[in-house]
């Protein structure tokens, strides 16, 4: 089991520009500002079950980087529908990674489904997604970050993490600022 | 059926990719199915078949982030299914165009239709949306050309609500 905050920091350490970064709302966003703030996260702070759809928009828009969609359990149980969606899909450039300790960290702790039998890594199998991994330790956590230097297919991934709640670190809370702020940084216009 | 009344999906479709949208979300629906059949005919275009109408909202907000137009079809009842998700468009600003086919007005045979179909235009309007009805075949590519030019141009959440006596009656009994 993965310790979050050490989890999200192996997998932006040294990011290059081609890695955009989409946090579910709550403990993921808290956790990617604690690693560091950058213009290609796109924070959320609602929105609950849009982050992997968010996702799949983005690497469509732009198949030349790569897009690493990085929530927790209970985020992805709202939108799941959002993994067949994307196994229907199937861009090579688009990572989806589940932080799963299998509660409501935000709400007070409460069990997700996943503490009782529901099982994302299958789910995201059975929806067609190719490459579906268990995160559990160190060195599928460092697999992975390779993974995400290079990706090369439509990829999930769970990653197993500790239910603590460490102190939160809150980025920008602005929408439109956050969403002006990522266009300018890849330079788009549209 | 006459050949203004026949065209409206196909100058729908002309005016959309004209106004440059490369993505385009939807949750199968007749009213919709010449539009779009053109969209998945399209190789410019990433067709993306949704499980609900409320990814599609989060398609287009991931679209624009990445430089993209998207457009978003679904069926009256859909417009229920994503509410939450409006906030992301609201919240950030995100351009939002939604082609909306009516069910439970004109002809209605089926009452589950009715509720949310008859709520249709107060929900839109206060979720901030601009709001463009349609009932004739030849409102039809003046109203998309200014819906795409709005959505896109002032960053804005447009619908264009196509009335059901637009679209003609669903045939119950073959």
């Amino acid at each position: 089991m993965l310790e979050r905050r050490a989890a999200m920091a192996t997998l932006v350490k040294d990011r290059d520009e081609g890695l955009l970064v989409v946090p579910g709302l709550g403990s993921t966003t808290w956790d990617l500002a604690a690693a560091g703030d950058d213009p290609r996260n796109f924070y959320l702070w609602g929105a609950m079950g849009g982050a992997a759809m968010i996702g799949l928009g983005l690497a469509l828009a732009q198949p030349d980087r790569r897009v690493a969609v990085i929530t927790g359990d209970g985020e992805m149980l709202m939108g799941l529908g959002a993994l067949a969606t994307i196994g229907n899909k199937r861009p090579p450039n688009l990572a989806v990674i589940v932080f799963d300790n299998g509660v409501y960290g935000e709400t007070g702790m409460q069990p997700s489904h996943t503490q009782n039998g529901v099982d994302l890594i299958r789910v995201a199998g059975a929806c067609g997604i190719p490459t579906c991994l268990d995160v559990r330790d160190d060195h599928a956590l460092a697999d992975l970050a390779a993974r995400l230097k290079n990706l090369r297919g439509t990829l999930f991934a769970r990653v197993l993490i500790s239910a603590d709640e460490p102190p939160r670190v809150l980025p920008l809370r602005d929408g439109a600022e956050i969403k002006s702020r990522f266009r300018a940084a890849l330079g788009v216009k549209a | 059926m006459s050949a203004q009344a026949g065209q409206w999906p196909d100058q729908l479709f002309e005016t959309i990719k004209r106004g440059g949208v490369r993505q385009v979300g939807y949750v199968p629906d007749a009213g919709h199915a010449r539009l779009i059949d053109r969209c998945r005919a399209d190789p410019d275009i990433h067709d993306v078949v949704l499980t609900t109408e409320e990814e599609g909202i989060a398609l287009a907000a991931g679209a624009w982030l990445g430089g993209q137009r998207a457009a978003l079809l679904m069926q009256s009842s859909g417009l229920g299914n994503c509410i939450n998700m409006l906030s992301l468009a609201r919240t950030c600003r995100f351009p939002l165009l939604m082609l909306i086919t009516m069910r439970g007005e004109w002809e209605e045979f089926n009452p589950w239709q009715v509720p949310m179909g008859s709520i249709v235009d107060p929900v839109l309007k206060l979720c901030e949306a601009e709001v463009y009805r349609v009932r004739e075949p030849g409102e039809v590519p003046g109203i998309a050309e200014r819906a795409v030019q709005q959505t896109f141009g002032d960053e804005r959440i447009v619908a264009m609500v196509l009335s059901q006596q637009l679209i003609g009656r669903k045939v119950w009994t073959k």
